[in-house]
């Protein structure tokens, strides 16, 4: 009896729908497939939604935002650097042009002093040269009147030899003056 | 060595509720151990946080850029609100695909009623979205502009249609694949099985069917994340219509 009622049972129920049907048509897989792909689908959303995906969000933009940064800050230090270098560059012709101005300034101040010096030098030789000019005039002079005084007395002297007298001093300074002229 | 034997659901842990058979089987193990294959390289990969990346956290952030450019591209910047939705769907899929590859384990896209209720609830959110910010205007999908009075009563009649069908292609399209796929896979190293035993003579083409299954899982490889793929972007187009209907 407990035999029979099983190989009844066995022939009415459909038996191994496994083996029968196609498995994915068998509706009585449905029921827990779907529950589990609900439970794991929703949890797998959650997890998503709430965890994974803003944080690789937040990954990403701290990333942009570093290489953002990263390329401003970049930027500003090559500013910086041009200016720097424009700075220089500036300086450099400032300095250039100073010394070139104090360098002529120096020439011109030299020359000057030069020409100075050159002029009171030769005002200096100058009235030196005057001043012998007129020692030489003055000891001409002076020479002059003693050849006057020679000649008066070497007048008198070969006079008073010739004739054996004293000599008329007056007419003697009368001739040489006479010829004097 | 029947190729349709792995897609047979079997119980590990019988559960009954409300009635309803709603057993711990091999499909739900793979359903969580897809969960938890997308959150080791979603949320381990990510603990990090690092400016640069390493390798499961660049795993991360490329299917994260993906993905969003994915639905940027056919949705638009309005579509990012569903950007969780469309990135849990392609993770899912795609992982339920790929671990569908390894052998002796269980592929849940394989099975139609998974598929199924994944396009359902894409459709579901469509309509949601569509009737929530349209209203009514939401039925100008079904009517194209510019087209002569005579013709719009067809045109309706078809788009209404291609409407309708859409859950339908959308989740047979990869159940079909997924399933023709292992089916094929499964055939050809039954051949090559079936030739080893068979004899001394038939060991030597043996290798013939071997050398096929190789170069048929790299394209089951290739169709694996072609139709996480598709099924994604094809999610985006109709949530695209859905913010902006009327063509």
């Amino acid at each position: 009896m407990a035999e029979g009622t099983a190989q009844t049972t066995a022939s009415q129920a459909p038996p191994a729908p496994a083996k029968q049907q196609f498995p994915p048509f068998d509706t009585t897989n449905f029921a827990s497939l779907l529950i589990w792909l609900a439970l794991t689908f929703g949890l797998l959303y959650w997890l998503m939604s709430r965890i994974a995906l803003p944080r690789v969000a937040g990954i990403l933009e701290a990333r942009h935002h570093k290489i953002n940064t990263d390329v401003l800050a970049a930027h500003a230090k090559r500013k910086e650097a041009d200016q720097a270098a424009t700075d220089y560059q500036k300086t450099l012709a400032d300095a250039r042009t100073n010394a070139q101005a104090l360098a002529q300034d120096t020439q011109t101040r030299l020359a000057a002093e030069a020409d100075a010096k050159r002029h009171a030098l030769e005002a200096e030789l100058n009235a030196k040269l005057a001043a012998a000019e007129k020692q030489i005039e003055q000891t001409k002079a002076k020479a002059m009147a003693n050849v006057d005084q020679i000649a008066r007395e070497t007048a008198a002297a070969i006079v008073e030899h010739i004739t054996g007298k004293p000599a008329d001093t007056a007419a003697i300074a009368g001739a040489i003056a006479k010829l004097k002229v | 060595m029947d190729p349709i034997h792995q897609f047979a659901v079997e119980p590990f842990v019988p559960v009954h509720l409300f009635g309803l058979d709603v057993s711990f089987t091999n499909a739900s193990l793979f359903m969580i151990l897809v969960v938890a294959l997308v959150s080791i390289v979603m949320l381990i990969g990510t603990s990090q946080r690092s400016i640069v990346p390493g390798r499961l956290q660049s795993a991360a952030e490329m299917s994260y850029e993906f993905v969003a450019s994915t639905v940027r591209m056919t949705a638009g910047t309005e579509g990012m609100k569903f950007f969780p939705l469309i990135f849990s769907i392609f993770m899912f899929v795609l992982a339920c695909n790929l671990l569908g590859l390894l052998p002796f384990s269980f592929s849940i896209t394989s099975q139609i009623v998974i598929t199924f209720a994944l396009a359902i609830g894409v459709i579901l959110v469509v309509i949601a979205v569509g009737v929530s910010r349209h209203g009514l205007h939401f039925l100008k999908l079904f009517v194209p502009s510019g087209v002569t009075i005579w013709l719009l009563p067809f045109i309706v009649v078809i788009e209404v249609i291609s409407f309708l069908i859409r859950p339908v292609t959308l989740s047979v399209r990869l159940f079909a694949n997924m399933l023709a796929g292992h089916i094929t896979l499964k055939v050809m190293a039954g051949f090559v099985a079936a030739l080893l035993g068979a004899g001394v003579a038939t060991w030597i083409v043996a290798p013939l069917p071997f050398l096929a299954n190789v170069v048929l899982l790299g394209f089951e490889l290739f169709v694996a994340v072609l139709q996480a793929y598709i099924f994604t972007i094809l999610s985006c187009v109709y949530l695209n219509d859905a913010i902006h209907p009327g063509h």
